[in-house]
């Protein structure tokens, strides 16, 4: 069910009307039903995925949770028999009871993920293994289709399980709360990834009618489906067009396309966290923000920091620092410093915790070489840029610019070409076939192509140039009002005739200028396929 | 305080309303197509509710219908009131609810049904089912014809609020779409689309090689139900093969509509059969090539059939009657202008282009 369908639209207001008309006590429950049913429409096997993977971790948290509570009440049992080793064993002893349902459920869920992603991309590498070996042999490839949504499901579900074990969050033990907190349906199809904490409060709690919330997830929602459908949808064909046919755009389509991918990458993914975060207030949930304007930034680190936030979050808290702080890693930090001296040996072990982290990023966007390209690079370039600290800080001490605008404005574009570049990757059908049109952009010589009206061959005219030359104006200008606070509390403490010409004029806009309907293929959310 | 912080609230709420309704329906009539100077197929289905509804004789079909029947002849020479539902690659089943559309308003006492619609078992084109649907009044049989006609793309809210498929032809307006936004201009003649030109049909081909000739299930079905409607309500119903050469009529189709004509008692008039009776001659009666005839062919058919509906169907020569007579003459005034009109604009572009 497409966010951007008539049919998501009439789910979300028969949603909407029940949720508001029946007792707070069963608003919970009537948000599961509903996103049972909304997993439903995705197609009936998905729910058998999304179902195990609420189980496992259900009764694997439980268990920890109830191992937890019989350490405590043990240890206050006998605080004044066991001496502090007798403490200290008994605790070690339930850690790794609690460990092994960790690590059982954990390799489970991953299992099922990386065999229903994975396994394809596994076999395409055997196969093609096989022929460089001058084997004949060829495995089939599986038939597997691709639950909606379970990258993020799987990881949100994992992520409170560790946060179980680590003690952060209690076991919830009304599977059902469990069960909605696994599947509520608008971060099924692209995030944020939510931890059980930040969720559950507003998730579970009652909610009664009001307007001012509604009409700010109204407000939201609507500004989401502006940069699908608008912006997002429209520049779509220009990529295609560029993407699809690489032997006749080269040079600087390529440039081109890196530009067009970076505005509808950023319009789809943000536009759909706007409908996802829009849809959780009108029914009176808080989910967290996942993006704080990522184009502003001023280095690759920076912006990831800011895109995709409760991804980088998520892989910061439950891979870099566990494997920054695991004994191996440890040991081997002891070692480089002795044998690359103190500055290096030091950085060396963040080093490799970033690069298991960025091939986990790599890998999870995509069961492609690409993706892993992908990933890798943004670690070389965030390495690289960190190695270049000193150089940066003697630069600065020499030449007063850090806060001039020119200057800022300098590091922003770099930012924003470095990342386009590397998204590169995203677009071509295989890693040589990118490195090969980015090669182009420095031979091929047509940078005529940019005002001799080729861009107009693309599938796009001087009226879809027009509307996208527009919209992106309107995202720049709402961004850089939103470094001082909110938009929608700007508009709505202005006078009715204001809020209302404003807020309907998006309407229109949206309506009279999205790329929807007969004559524009409905577009799925580029990051619903992780 | 409350009180009257509750009534300014309603009446912004109300203002609101009126402001978004009022501007989205005016919007809407902006956007839509007019059909008024160019593709004026797509206005056809919407004429019929304009007129008086006291026909006897209604035409339903494809473009084989509305380009190759003239009521006006029908009405001048045997005082027969008739009126084409007609209109671009109308469906079997399109075909049947807008017969169930017409029995809302009349019964006439036949119901003559172009049989090439049997040919598509399943929805075909957007674009001809908008032509079709757009204008039919609201009704159930609107509704079930919707539902029978979307194609993969389509989906049914778009017909309900046509402004969520036309919201992008604001790049596309002209005068036309501002001057008629309202109030269209007629484009037909009792539904009869009119063509004075001549295109000689030359080089007609041969109907390709078909994998199944039979008509689908679903054709079949509507063609059924049709027969069945037309029988409930005392109607008579005739089928007929217009006399276009193309699309190919294949002997096979024929067997099949002959078999069920027989079967049903129906009378069935195929006139690429009559073309000695009728006088057609492809090169002087139609405008492009076979496919339709212009106004000398579309007269001369009619003039037959005129004749077969008095003598078969017993129709009477209803010229005298009032107000109805008084209604045709302006029929036939603007019929006769606009056939002057084709004439003196074709002679004026033969004379520019000899």
């Amino acid at each position: 069910m497409l966010f951007t369908s008539y049919t998501f639209l009439g789910f979300l207001a028969v949603l909407f009307l029940l949720y508001y008309l029946i007792p707070g006590k069963f608003q919970w429950k009537l948000l599961l039903v509903f996103s049972c049913l909304f997993y439903y429409a995705a197609g009936p096997f998905c729910l058998v995925y999304i179902l195990a993977a609420t189980v496992t971790v259900y009764f694997a948290a439980c268990r920890i949770g109830t191992i937890s509570e019989e350490q405590s009440a043990y240890i206050k049992a006998h605080k004044t028999e066991l001496s502090r080793e007798e403490k200290k064993s008994y605790k070690q002893k339930m850690k790794s009871r609690c460990w092994k349902w960790l690590l059982a459920c954990l390799l489970l869920n991953l299992g099922i993920l990386a065999v229903v992603k994975y396994t394809n991309f596994a076999i395409y590498n055997v196969n093609s293994l096989l022929t460089a070996l001058g084997n004949d042999r060829r495995f089939g490839f599986w038939d597997i289709a691709l639950p909606m949504g379970i990258s993020f499901y799987t990881f949100q579900s994992l992520g409170y399980l560790i946060d179980v074990y680590r003690g952060v969050v209690p076991a919830e033990r009304n599977f059902f709360k469990l069960a909605l907190f696994v599947s509520f349906f608008p971060q099924l199809v692209q995030g944020p990834i939510s931890r059980f904490g930040d969720l559950s409060a507003s998730l579970f709690a009652e909610h009664k009618f009001d307007s001012r919330t509604v009409s700010f997830g109204l407000e939201r929602i609507l500004w989401g489906f502006f940069k699908k459908l608008v912006i997002a949808d429209r520049i779509l064909t220009g990529v295609n067009a560029i993407i699809g046919e690489p032997e006749n755009y080269g040079g600087a389509y390529v440039f081109v396309g890196m530009m067009f991918y970076a505005l509808e990458l950023y319009a789809d993914f943000t536009g759909g966290i706007d409908i996802t975060i829009g849809v959780a207030q009108v029914l009176g949930v808080t989910v967290k923000e996942n993006f704080q304007r990522p184009y502003f930034s001023k280095s690759i680190k920076e912006y990831w920091r800011r895109w995709h936030i409760t991804m980088g979050t998520w892989f910061t808290d439950y891979i870099f620092y566990p494997i920054s702080v695991c004994k191996p890693m440890l040991k081997f930090s002891r070692s480089a410093r002795e044998r690359f001296g103190e500055a290096l040996g030091k950085r060396m072990p963040v080093y490799l915790s970033s690069f298991a982290v960025w091939l986990a990023t790599g890998i999870w966007h995509g069961a492609s070489w690409n993706f892993i390209v992908w990933g890798l690079g943004n670690w070389v370039v965030i390495m690289i840029s960190q190695e270049l600290e000193p150089l940066y800080e003697r630069f600065h001490g020499r030449f007063a610019v850090k806060d001039r605008f020119w200057f800022r404005l300098f590091q922003v574009v770099r930012t924003v070409l470095l990342m386009s570049a590397l998204r590169t990757f995203d677009c071509y059908r295989d890693v040589p076939l990118t490195f090969r049109m980015f090669g182009t952009l420095f031979t091929a010589g047509n940078w005529q192509i940019l005002w001799d009206g080729s861009l107009l061959q693309l599938g796009l005219g001087s009226l879809d140039y027009g509307i996208l030359a527009a919209g992106l104006c309107l995202l720049v200008t709402v961004s850089l009002i939103q470094r001082k606070g909110s938009v929608r509390e700007k508009i709505a403490a202005r006078p009715y005739p204001v809020r209302f010409v404003l807020w309907y004029g998006l309407f229109l806009a949206v309506l009279l200028t999205g790329a929807y309907g007969v004559g524009y293929d409905a577009s799925q959310f580029i990051y619903n396929q992780f | 305080m409350n009180r009257l912080m509750k009534k300014n609230r309603l009446v912004k709420i109300l203002i609101s309303a009126a402001v978004v309704l009022t501007s989205l329906y005016l919007l809407q009539r902006l956007l839509m197509p007019k059909y008024v100077s160019d593709i004026v197929e797509g206005a056809l289905i919407a004429e019929y509710y304009e007129e008086e509804k006291d026909h006897d004789v209604i035409f339903i079909g494809d473009c084989e219908v509305y380009e190759n029947f003239s009521p006006a002849v029908l009405w001048e020479e045997y005082g027969i009131n008739s009126y084409i539902r007609g209109s671009a690659q109308q469906l079997i089943w399109q075909s049947y609810y807008l017969l169930e559309d017409t029995l809302r308003y009349e019964t006439p006492e036949v119901v003559i049904f172009n049989v090439l619609a049997l040919q598509y078992n399943e929805p075909q084109r957007e674009a001809y089912n908008r032509m079709t649907l757009e204008g039919m009044e609201w009704s159930m049989a609107k509704v079930h014809a919707i539902q029978a006609s979307l194609t993969e793309k389509e989906h049914f809210l778009d017909y309900v609020f046509p402004i969520l498929r036309y919201h992008s032809r604001w790049s596309e307006l002209t005068g036309e779409d501002v001057e008629y936004m309202f109030q269209t201009k007629p484009v037909s003649h009792n539904g009869y689309y009119m063509r004075v030109d001549v295109k000689p049909a030359q080089n007609v081909p041969e109907g390709k090689i078909l994998p199944d000739y039979r008509f689908g299930d679903t054709a079949w079905e509507y063609m059924e139900r049709i027969t069945k409607l037309c029988r409930d309500k005392g109607i008579r119903l005739i089928l007929v093969k217009a006399p276009s050469l193309y699309p190919y009529w294949y002997e096979e189709w024929e067997e099949q509509i002959e078999a069920y004509a027989k079967k049903e008692d129906l009378l069935y008039l195929n006139f690429l059969e009559l073309q000695e009776e009728t006088g057609i001659d492809f090169r002087t009666d139609t405008y492009d090539g076979g496919l339709h005839l212009n106004l000398s062919g579309a007269e001369k058919i009619t003039r037959w059939l005129g004749n077969v509906l008095v003598q078969e169907a017993g129709l009477l020569d209803r010229r005298g009657e009032e107000p109805l007579t008084t209604l045709w003459e302006e029929k036939l005034a603007a019929y006769e202008a606009e056939k002057q009109d084709q004439y003196k604009a074709l002679e004026a572009e033969q004379a520019a282009d000899p």
